[in-house]
């Protein structure tokens, strides 16, 4: 076969491009295969794959999907906190004359790859997973506005995550930093798959990030339960409101400037080349403008778990509720004017650089008032110190630092001095980690119980609530010190000497870390395990507040067998002190959205055109272009999108939460 | 560095660690808090009030956090219990406006200094101690950023030099500051705030040294596979250490002319530091218009943004010169994208590093093919 047709068929894709040469990535994809392949295997002897499709795949079950999103986000932290490790592993020893056990090749790849999957497939498949579970049974609907949208942007999310996975077995990843700066990402510097990679990863993903953004905006705002307007929403449902805002503003900026760097790529525009009229300050500019607003749209749905667990487990009305909303609302806009606070050293004149450092300082105001708002809801509460509160209190001082060091970098000066440098690595760990992490933890161990009707073992989790509050400070605080040092980011070999104890101990609070980490996979066998004995029949284990809390644990299907009607801020505590009675007659059959295949197919089919497009194979890329759409088109064809859970169901389905209420005592 | 034993280690205020550290290790080798030059010494400063500022709001906030997570738990029944407590006007007020003020008075010195300390405006002073306006016309240095290494021309003395800096005590300093191909960021923790350098932009950066001695300089924007090693010493000395460094350059054999600046911006790392006797006129203002190439047109003079160099390049395409788009290649040329790149560092056999930067050894390190340096013969491939 002539190497042109070869070309044609496979583009770029050789037999090199396979790390055939490479000991420890082929002993882990060796790894991966044979724990993929028994996966595999016990899921077809027991008969699994038709039960994972059926009830889990196809689902367009707000709640399934949502707990698909979690755990696709805890897998990938796994992923992300390997990277992880060995950056820490190789600042640690790279001193001097040992050059450490990643070259330059291998370790620009695994601190880009943190950053991506870190932001991209961890935190906000966790962040959406969060609010698609918990929003809709907080305004008491019976599902999103859009069940099908919902289960496409899932695994448009999820093919994304195939994408960046593939680029750990064939070819490489970007080598260029988690924002993929050109000129460095531009076809002239970086002609390999890596960047290719970055962008159909992130292009994917962004389209079930944009969507399901849309989809929670539409459900928040039309299908609230009677009674409960803007201002008696709960305070998460709040955030996720406009977080989902921040995303379909944000995201198509991302998109774009995106699309502009593939067209560099591909076509050889020069939007961002050094020459013929390219200009990298557009690009530098365009992902800030898209990454600042990024920041808030984790944060924000952290903060919402925040201010219900405070309020739950101090046994209080939210403090302020009014000036929170207020405080969010006001967050939301001044995320979109502070973008060049991330770089002030790219040489803009003073003046620009005073308004942006001021405006950034300003986010802070809201932000302070949103913490005096959770000091006040503890003050004269009677604080229950279980697992999710232990987290907000671990948040409540965690964040404050990483708040003020934030502060900090805004002031231009002091930024001069420290951009680039371990101090901004350190800062922006103390906020994610922080106030992102620490809240999803705190959100999964509040919810969990709602999930799946039985509380997570309390032992474990506070192992691993300890593990990751003591070594996220021993990991961090060294790079704090480092930064003050002088020591800038991203280096892979050090000359001082002196300075290598400073990143032996935070390789050990990485370490710490980690146990954390398993902690909390054993945190969930343990519980699965004791479930029984863990149990809550109740469904509302917390004495909760909003409405989530009001149906079983988990809810069926429908949610709700009727919309409850809503009277006040805190829905479900208003109706506990009214001595609301459970309806447990007149039931009538529940209109409900279909399974369809055609989410998880049109998103599979759209991983084989980003990976034909990343390897230069045309004629794939075109085969699979034509059959999304035409897939796409087919769907619309298929009018069998409803039924109904019939009466007798729904009658037998109460009946079993009523002997369970009795049960409990309730 | 040894940490003070009285630092409070057993507290259970752990979070407050690094807070509390801070003035102590600031005696040590914090250099960003303790530098040798004015400019990064305001710097500080404005860091340390910022700090302080923002300490009269941060303190309280977690004092209270854990005076209330302490006082009101469940099992302390003698708190007060207000469950359905949840406004207060006077509280909220307090709690927008005391933030509001610090943030004010934040801004009004993130204002000030932030216009007084800007990189493209001359130093006001020498130092605290030397109050005055500098008299004396700053000392010109251009400086390029090449893969992975530093070009520093000094245009009143017509040398050059590659991976050092030298410049007088006491004496400002105006730094020019351009990139041949990707970004980087220049800084010297010592001296004075990073600046980015730019292809096809110019930052400029002005700063002073006020003691004698040898610092650190680096490129703090990732560039690249060579990027680890992209550092550089920076000597202040006084005026006749200056002139002796200056007739010691101007005595070595190279001269820097167009042939030798685009071997030189060739990909290298770790390349020891180097000298050029002679610098051939008006190569730094080509190589910030991306011209340097003979044939290739300078873009016209942008009207450019009050003097800091236009963002745009317009020069128009020359053939063959453009980077073709990869649908529009042929397949053969693809190129192949293999899973990786050479052999995995093993230890200082293969590669001596830092104890013999200049060993052909060590530019194994990187899959981009390294090239010749001027004058040095070709590095063994593979």
């Amino acid at each position: 076969m002539s190497e042109t047709l070869t070309k044609l068929i496979f583009g770029r894709l050789t037999i090199e491009s396979f790390p055939i040469h490479e000991p420890i990535i082929v002993m882990t994809f060796i790894a991966v295969a044979i724990g993929g392949a028994a996966v595999l295997a016990a899921l077809t002897y027991f008969k699994l794959w038709g039960y994972l499709w059926k009830e889990w795949f196809t689902t367009v079950d707000h709640k399934r999907i949502g707990i698909m999103y979690m755990i696709l986000g805890i897998v990938m932290l796994l992923r992300g906190f390997a990277d992880a490790v060995m950056m820490r592993g190789q600042q640690a020893m790279a001193f001097g004359q040992n050059e450490g056990f990643l070259n330059a090749h291998h370790y620009d790849q695994v601190f880009t790859a943190h950053g991506v999957i870190m932001i991209f497939f961890v935190a906000m498949p966790l962040v959406t997973g969060l609010m698609n579970y918990i929003v809709p049974l907080q305004i008491g609907a019976r599902d999103v506005s859009f069940p099908f949208l919902n289960n496409f942007s899932f695994w448009m999310t999820a093919s994304g995550v195939v994408i960046v996975m593939a680029s750990l077995f064939v070819g490489e990843f970007a080598r260029t930093g988690w924002l993929a700066f050109a000129p460095l990402s531009g076809l002239d510097y970086s002609p390999d798959v890596g960047v290719d990679y970055y962008i159909w990863a992130l292009q994917l993903a962004g389209v079930g990030t944009l969507l399901s953004g849309v989809n929670l905006i539409a459900t928040i705002v039309k299908m609230r339960a009677p009674g409960m307007g803007l201002m008696k929403m709960p305070i998460f449902t709040w955030s996720a409101l406009v977080t989902n805002i921040l995303i379909v503003a944000a995201f198509p900026v991302l998109t774009a400037v995106l699309a502009m760097l593939s067209l560099d790529r591909y076509v050889g525009t020069n939007f961002f080349t050094n020459t013929l009229g390219g200009n990298p300050m557009m690009y530098v500019n365009m992902i800030w403008i898209w990454g600042h607003p990024e920041v808030y749209i984790l944060i924000l749905p952290a903060f919402g778990v925040f201010s219900e667990i405070v309020s739950t487990f101090s046994g209080k009305r939210l403090f302020g509720y009014t000036s929170m909303v207020y405080a969010l609302l006001v967050i939301t806009i001044l995320s979109y004017l502070v973008w060049l606070h991330h770089f002030f050293t790219m040489g803009s004149g003073a003046s620009v650089n005073s308004f942006f450092g001021i405006t950034t300082m300003i986010i802070s105001i809201p932000t302070g008032a949103k913490i005096f708002n959770w000091l006040f809801t503890m003050y004269r509460g009677r604080i229950r110190y279980e697992l999710p509160m232990l987290w907000a209190i671990a948040f409540m001082l965690t964040f404050t630092i990483g708040g003020m060091t934030g502060v900090l970098l805004a002031v231009p000066p002091a930024d001069f001095v420290l951009h680039n440098s371990l101090f901004l690595v350190a800062h922006f760990h103390n906020v994610i980690i922080g106030g992102v992490v620490f809240g999803m933890f705190a959100g999964i161990n509040y919810w969990f119980p709602k999930a799946f009707g039985f509380k997570l073992d309390k032992k474990w989790g506070l192992v691993s609530f300890w593990c990751w509050f003591v070594g996220f400070w021993v990991a961090f605080t060294p790079l704090y010190v480092l930064g003050l040092m002088g020591i800038t980011r991203r280096l892979r070999h050090f000359d001082d000497p002196s300075l290598q104890i400073w990143f032996i101990i935070a390789a050990v609070g990485a370490a710490i870390i980690a146990v954390g980490i398993a902690a909390f996979l054993v945190q969930i066998a343990v519980s699965i395990m004791n479930r029984d004995k863990l149990r809550d029949f109740t469904g509302d284990p917390w004495g909760g507040r909003s409405l989530e809390w009001a149906t079983s644990s988990p809810p069926p299907d429908y949610n709700f067998a009727f919309t409850p009607v809503v009277h006040d801020m805190d829905a479900w505590y208003d109706m506990k002190e009214h001595k609301y009675a459970r309806p447990t007659e007149g039931f009538t059959a529940i209109h409900m959205p279909s399974n369809t295949w055609a989410g998880i197919v049109l998103a599979g089919i759209s991983t084989v055109f980003g990976l034909a497009m990343v390897w230069y194979i045309w004629w794939l890329a075109a085969l699979s272009f034509v059959a999304v759409i035409g897939v796409a088109i087919y769907h619309t064809f298929n009018y069998n999108r409803d039924f109904h859970i019939p009466v007798e169901e729904v009658i037998e389905t109460e009946r079993q939460r009523t002997a369970d209420l009795q049960a409990a005592g309730v | 560095m040894i940490l003070p034993r009285s630092l409070p280690w057993h507290r259970p205020l752990r979070s407050l660690l690094p807070l509390a550290a801070l003035p102590f290790l600031g005696g040590c080798n914090m250099v960003v808090l303790n530098p040798a030059g004015d400019v990064a010494r305001q710097q500080a400063d404005v860091l340390m009030i910022s700090v302080g500022l923002m300490l009269l709001i941060i303190v309280p906030v977690m004092a209270l956090t854990v005076w209330f997570a302490w006082k009101y738990r469940a099992s302390n029944e003698k708190a007060t219990y207000k469950p359905n407590w949840d406004h207060s006007t006077a509280l909220e007020l307090v709690i927008w406006s005391g933030p509001l003020l610090i943030v004010i008075a934040l801004g009004a010195l993130t204002w000030i200094s932030t216009h007084l300390l800007d990189p493209y405006r001359p130093i006001g002073r020498i130092s605290a101690e030397k109050p005055e306006t500098p008299r004396d016309a700053p000392l010109e240095i251009q400086v390029v950023s090449l893969d992975w290494k530093w070009l520093f021309i000094y245009p009143e003395q017509g040398i050059a030099t590659v991976n050092r800096l030298v410049v007088p005590v006491d004496r400002q300093v105006r730094f020019r500051l351009s990139s041949s191909s990707v970004m980087n960021t220049f800084y010297v923790p010592a001296m004075a705030g990073m600046i980015y350098t730019m292809p096809g932009m110019e930052t400029k950066l002005h700063a002073v040294l006020n003691r004698p001695g040898t610092f650190e300089g680096m490129s703090a924007h990732y560039s690249g596979a060579g990027f680890s090693y992209m550092n550089f010493k920076t000597t202040s000395t006084d005026a006749a250490g200056f002139d002796k460094f200056v007739a010691g350059v101007k005595a070595m054999p190279n001269r820097l002319d167009t042939q030798r600046y685009l071997e030189l911006e060739k990909p290298s790392e770790k390349v020891p530091p180097m000298g050029f006797a002679g610098v051939e006129p008006g190569l730094f203002n080509r190589i910030v218009q991306m011209c340097v190439k003979p044939g290739t047109p300078c873009m016209t003079e942008s009207m450019g943004h009050g003097g800091h160099g236009s963002a745009v390049n317009s020069r128009l395409p020359q053939e063959g010169e453009r980077t073709k788009g990869a649908l529009e290649k042929a397949p053969s040329d693809y190129g192949v994208s293999p899973h990786s790149s050479g052999d995995a560092p093993q230890g200082s056999k293969a590669a001596p590093g830092a104890a013999e930067p200049g060993s052909d050894a060590n530019r194994n390190m990187t899959r981009i093919a390294p090239f010749a340096m001027p004058g040095r013969p070709a590095p063994a491939q593979g």
